[in-house]
């Protein structure tokens, strides 16, 4: 037992000495969050609407107000030729451009119908769709007004949908990409630097005489494991605080399950940092196998960036070998939809599965002799 | 059968073969050097010994421990430095050795005699980092923590490598003193004016021995008379001398040159004349005892000589 606080203590020395370690380790969670936080954010803020059409149609200006009464939408310019659209797109200055046919008042009210063409800049699809969508949205509500004016009082017979998103009404991207941040943060500090503590010590031999001494291997492993596992915990608190008072993603369900679950995701990853390790002999080779081999795996397949249910079937088998997807998914079911173990039992056997396969593989592989 | 038995040992990487049927026998108490140039396949054997390596062929034991079978026995009771610095850099003198007293279950305390000379030394920079420590300290460190936990056999993998000459004297009587505690000491070493300080050697190069003994009894079994040579410039003396009747073969070591000769044939007088009808100016021979190096360097092509 002394043996193995010793080698405890030594470790954390290690880590407390070395103060890229500790920047890497304790302010990169914080850097992450608040890069994706703000800085990668997939919400549509303040986007610019050019209007093409006549400013005194009174139709059009009805529309025109109720637009830029959206929170999300801007009026930028108001001009009367389609063709400068082209020009507007190209300097940047516009993101979409609604255009109404002219006397669109009058048309309105002597034809019952008058067209208006929504013009979106593709050259960014994503963003370009989710505009549109609002203001398709916005003029669907003007023209659910008309109908309701023209056919009196009560609704006519025509239906618009209402909808609505559960537990994020404000299409939040931070609900999305906080789970997923914990899950890579964790991956990332256990993985990382359990592996490149361990191959540390075979480069500089001091794992000869860590070998050579009669304390079992079984031991070196855990005593490795044990301060990273304590760091992991301490990436955690920092991660659901700044997700709960800056991020204001909300925790509805059990912290305690939360933590429960984290633990088990902690273990898995010391455990495949543990395999990087014994495949590894260098620093140089540890870094690069969890860099790209880990990290860029768990970003594009654990759903984070890219909906796993979007991929080719062949992708999605590979996300599933992923443990971080299934910590994401339970995550994001604790957190957002505030559901209770029971809903979990499948991701959750799935990722025990992987951690007692992981740390047994692992285990089995660390050799007792160079 | 001796503290360390290495019977017909044979360690390949691949297609190279490292280790080469290997045998020796080291006796209780005494110092045994393992002498060859860098890559003769010294580390390799420690490494078999400390248990860290697993021979491809042969058997080897430590105080009558199997070095495969029965390694966990060995480990609790052989001390061993590797050839390169293994300490923990970021860790200060004191931390380093109280670490490697406490995993092999013991204290700087109960074992404070057996290390007080070395460490002694080193006391006045307990709480500076090993890492910036001078050679000599380094490896007087590492000594320590070899030696912490009182083990009965001491492997040191070239000791004193990269230390000056002063700090290698001095090691080598702190070894003396260790191996009057009974303490059995494997050392190598790629300087040949070490070899003369150990009880026991044996000559290693291209993972083969060739040759076991005490220092005195290698150098008697040295078949030539030798003759230094001191003169300028050195690579054509050199070249003439290789030339010269009855001189079997010529090396320079440092300024001279030790020429073997047969003394029947050729002699110190007449190499001096034919020096100087040669044209060599300023020159001087002397005739001298043969070193450890002479009958390395003998012995290395007769079996060089040998294979052919």
């Amino acid at each position: 037992m002394r043996e193995f606080r010793s080698f405890v203590t030594k470790e954390f020395r290690h880590i407390f000495r070395d103060r890229r370690t500790v920047l890497i380790v304790l302010i990169m969670p914080v850097v992450q969050i608040v890069l994706f936080g703000f800085a990668i954010s997939t919400e549509i803020n303040n986007a610019r609407v050019d209007i093409v059409g006549d400013l005194s149609d009174p139709s059009v200006r009805r529309i025109v107000t109720r637009i830029d009464n959206n929170g999300y939408l801007n009026i930028g310019k108001v001009y009367k030729n389609t063709a400068d659209i082209d020009g507007r797109f190209r300097k940047g200055k516009a993101d979409v451009a609604v255009c109404f046919e002219n006397e669109f008042d009058d048309k309105l009210n002597s034809l019952g119908t008058a067209s208006i063409r929504i013009i979106g800049d593709g050259s960014d699809p994503n963003s370009a769709q989710m505009i549109v969508n609002y203001v398709t949205g916005v003029i669907n509500d003007e023209q659910g007004d008309i109908d309701v004016a023209w056919s009196g009082t009560g609704p006519s017979g025509s239906s618009t949908p209402a909808v609505k998103y559960m537990y994020n009404p404000g299409m939040l991207s931070s609900y999305n990409f906080v789970p997923g941040v914990m899950g890579l943060i964790l991956m990332l500090i256990c993985s990382m630097m359990t592996a490149v503590s361990i191959v540390k010590e075979k480069e500089t031999g001091t794992m000869e005489l860590l070998l050579v001494s009669p304390l079992k291997p079984v031991w070196i492993i855990v005593s490795k494991m044990i301060p990273y596992f304590t760091l992991s915990a301490v990436n955690l608190a920092t991660i659901l605080l700044l997700s709960r008072f800056v991020m204001h993603v909300p925790l509805r369900g059990s912290l305690l399950l939360l933590v429960f679950i984290s633990l088990t995701f902690i273990v898995a990853s010391l455990a495949i940092g543990l395999l990087i390790s014994v495949i590894s002999s260098t620093q140089k080779t540890a870094l690069l196998i969890s860099g790209m081999g880990l990290t860029m795996p768990t970003m594009i397949f654990s759903g984070i960036i890219f909906p796993c249910e979007s991929m080719p079937s062949i992708l999605q088998y590979v996300s599933d070998i992923i443990p971080a997807k299934w910590y994401i998914i339970m995550m994001k079911k604790i957190m957002i939809e505030g559901v209770g173990f029971g809903y979990m039992v499948k991701e959750y056997i799935i990722l025990l599965a992987m951690t007692a396969f992981l740390l047994f593989v692992s285990t089995r592989l660390f050799k007792n002799r160079l | 059968m001796g503290i360390i038995d290495v019977n017909g040992i044979v360690k390949k990487y691949g297609e190279k073969t490292a280790l080469d049927n290997v045998s020796f026998s080291v006796e209780k108490g005494e110092i045994f050097g393992l002498i060859g140039p860098d890559g003769a396949g010294k580390t390799t054997l420690f490494r078999i010994l400390a248990t860290l390596l697993l021979p491809d062929a042969g058997k080897a034991s430590v105080e009558g421990h199997d070095t495969v079978t029965d390694f966990a026995a060995i480990r609790r009771s052989i001390g061993y430095m590797p050839g390169h610095f293994s300490l923990y850099q970021d860790l200060s003198v004191r931390e380093n050795l109280e670490f490697f007293a406490t995993i092999f279950g013991t204290t700087v305390e109960a074992n404070y005699d057996n290390i007080k000379e070395i460490y002694s030394q080193l006391e006045p920079f307990g709480d500076r980092r090993a890492g910036a420590l001078s050679g000599g300290m380094k490896q007087k460190l590492a000594l320590c923590c070899a030696l912490v936990h009182k083990p009965s056999v001491l492997f040191l993998d070239e000791p004193t490598t990269g230390v000056d000459a002063v700090s290698r004297k001095e090691f080598w009587n702190i070894l003396y003193r260790i191996r009057s505690g009974g303490v059995t000491i494997l050392v190598s070493t790629p300087y040949m004016d070490e070899a003369s300080l150990c009880d026991r050697i044996a000559l290693i190069q291209q993972g083969a021995i060739f040759e076991t003994g005490t220092p005195a009894g290698i150098v008697s079994e040295y078949p030539y008379g030798l003759l230094a040579v001191k003169g300028k410039p050195v690579y054509p003396l050199l070249q003439f001398l290789r030339t010269c009747d009855g001189v079997v073969n010529c090396f320079s070591f440092g300024s001279e040159c030790h020429a073997a000769i047969d003394s029947s044939v050729t002699g110190c007088s007449r190499l001096q004349r034919e020096l100087s009808g040669a044209g060599f100016r300023n020159f001087s021979v002397r005739e001298i005892t043969p070193g450890v190096e002479d009958c390395f360097l003998q012995l290395s092509i007769r079996k060089r000589d040998g294979m052919r």
